[in-house]
């Protein structure tokens, strides 16, 4: 084997297909949503701001399918995180209702993980039937109303605000990308996730702590989702039990086509997030173009099935 | 002060008495054996003998049922396989126990990543020298260590597994089936491999249905039976008849 094919390996040269259908995809709306202000800067930014949630759950996404599992919940667990958070902060400061966001996301996250981990049950059956728990626990906490986020501090953290210019949602997206990316590629623990998606039974003879660190990687997943439920309450201003229950799809679309294999062993955060990016785009491009939701729905359908079908074909060589 | 002058007590390793039973079934039943430095002693035996029980037992994933372990004349008992790595101890799995989508410096060092001290981030540059300088050494032909498993040879998948077994092994390899999913020249290769390994003064315990393989890198042959040692060669006082008779129990 030449160096040069290891120089591409190295580099994730599927995620290239990626980013030029990204390319192609933003050329096409330029040229088509000229007119219809696809290129102005506000319609630019929007795209990033409403994304932000969803990236950062491909961000957690991204971990637990390295490791070669699954989360279906974590579009529930935002839910959950959000009214929690909302629900302290009528009472309490807007630190508390972080810790309550982000610590509800890491716990239910953890009871995935602990089922997944110590009873050995598949993390595809676990988390697609905590999904639905999850989801009625939302509905259930307040009755299927919506919570105001009136907390001046929190929705400017983690929503209307801006540091040096730059909205804090796309801040927020920065920092868990670049974290999440390092934890994944630059750590001993970033490693052991990819070995033990590879092949867990190797992990294990290597003396990596298996089961822990399938619990580890969905918690990871569950407090990204618990992040995403605080900006999208900050954002809106509100809770609902709503929050996060379209992102499933969307989500993980946007891991696959950024360079994730499904079954393990290969992740890339920054090939989610631009992979989330891509699917944000599309979105505001559809919308754009005027077309009805069903027929979004249909085009977004038929885009991200041939996006995977390209991604994928690397990964049964 | 009383010396200690069981004969096994300058050996790397030696087995006294092990007995393996699951259950009701027994696995192994009283085997013994020492192992000196620089020694390769070749573990033959029909499938389902005990062979790779025994393995397992040596390098700490199951405990045995009775029977004791030593090395280097001290006692040792492993609570799990990373208890017998850190006492240098390591093996090479039949099924080669390799990541594929990783690539092999990170293979390598699977488990025991080296960091950077400063930042507590993984060396790669580090992993990769030392690897390059592993792999020159046991003249494993790779390409390039940062090259992906799944883009090598079965040979060469062979080579890392035990390159990672040397690096780290400090006292004993134990290689399970090394070159039974391996071509002839494959094969050729990893043998001149193993041979090496004797150079370095480890000691090597090979699971092999080759008998010719056996006859050509082993110094000793164990026989197993249905989990019952049947008798230990110096394999150039025994012959290939007399193996195979041992091994199926007909004369």
């Amino acid at each position: 084997m030449n160096s040069a094919k290891v120089w591409l390996a190295e580099r994730e040269a599927e995620k290239w297909v990626l980013y030029l259908g990204f390319l192609a995809i933003f050329a096409f709306f330029a040229l088509t949503l000229h007119d219809d202000g696809f290129l102005s800067r506000r319609n630019l930014v929007n795209i990033v701001l409403q994304t932000a949630p969803a990236t950062i759950m491909a961000v957690g996404l991204v971990f637990v399918l390295s490791a070669g599992e699954i989360d279906l919940s974590f579009g529930s667990i935002v839910a959950v995180s959000a009214l929690l958070a909302a629900v302290v902060m009528r009472e309490a400061p807007a630190v508390y209702g972080i810790a309550a966001g982000i610590g509800t996301g890491v716990a239910i996250g953890a009871i995935n993980g602990a089922f997944v981990a110590y009873l050995r049950l598949p993390s595809f059956l676990v988390t697609l039937a905590t999904m639905g728990l999850f989801a009625g626990i939302a509905r259930s906490l307040t009755d299927l109303q919506s919570v105001p986020v009136l907390n001046g501090f929190f929705t400017g953290f983690f929503g209307s605000g801006s540091l040096a210019g730059i909205p804090s949602l796309i801040l927020w997206t920065i920092v868990a990308v670049l974290v999440g990316h390092v934890i994944l590629k630059e750590t001993r623990f970033g490693a052991h996730v990819l070995a033990t998606g590879d092949n867990a039974q190797a992990a294990a003879v290597a003396g990596i702590r298996v089961a822990r660190l399938r619990l580890s990687v969905l918690a990871i997943s569950g407090g990204c989702a618990g992040l995403a439920g605080l900006l999208y309450a900050g954002r809106l201003q509100a809770a609902k039990y709503t929050l996060g229950e379209s992102d499933l799809m969307t989500v993980i679309a946007a891991v696959i086509v950024g360079g994730t294999a499904l079954a393990g062993g290969r992740g890339s955060i920054i090939g989610a997030c631009a992979g989330s990016l891509l699917m944000g785009m599309l979105n505001n491009g559809l919308i754009l173009m005027g077309l009805s939701v069903s027929e979004q729905m249909i085009v977004r359908g038929l885009i991200i099935l041939a996006a995977v079908a390209v991604s994928m074909r690397e990964i049964s060589r | 002060m009383i010396m200690n002058t069981d004969p096994g007590s300058s050996a790397v390793l030696s087995l006294r008495n092990i007995h393996k039973r699951f259950g009701g079934v027994v696995a192994i039943r009283d085997f013994s054996m020492d192992l000196g430095a620089g020694e390769i002693v070749a573990l033959v035996g029909d499938n389902g003998a005990g062979k790779s029980t025994l393995v397992k037992v040596i390098s700490g994933v199951f405990p045995p049922s009775s029977g004791s372990m030593a090395m280097d004349g001290n006692a040792v008992s492993f609570a799990n396989s990373s208890a017998a790595r850190r006492r240098g101890i390591e093996v090479v799995y039949q099924d080669l126990a390799l990541a594929n989508q990783q690539p092999v410096y990170m293979n390598l060092y699977l488990g025991r990543e080296l960091r950077n001290p400063r930042t507590g981030l993984l060396d790669r540059r580090r992993m990769i020298t030392e690897s390059e300088q592993l792999v020159r050494d046991l003249d494993v032909n790779l390409p390039n260590v940062r090259a992906r498993i799944r883009d090598m040879s079965g040979g060469q998948r062979q080579g890392v597994a035990i390159a990672r077994a040397t690096h780290f092994a400090r006292k004993l390899i134990l290689l399970d089936e090394p070159t039974a999913a391996l071509g002839v020249a494959e094969t050729a290769k990893v043998e001149s491999i193993i041979d090496s390994l004797r150079a370095r003064g480890l000691s090597i315990l090979m699971i092999s249905h080759s008998l010719d393989q056996v006859f050509r890198l082993a110094d000793r042959i164990t026989v197993l039976r249905r989990g019952q040692q049947v008798a230990t060669r110096d394999a150039n006082g025994t012959d290939k008849n007399e193996i195979v008779s041992m091994i199926t129990g007909l004369h």
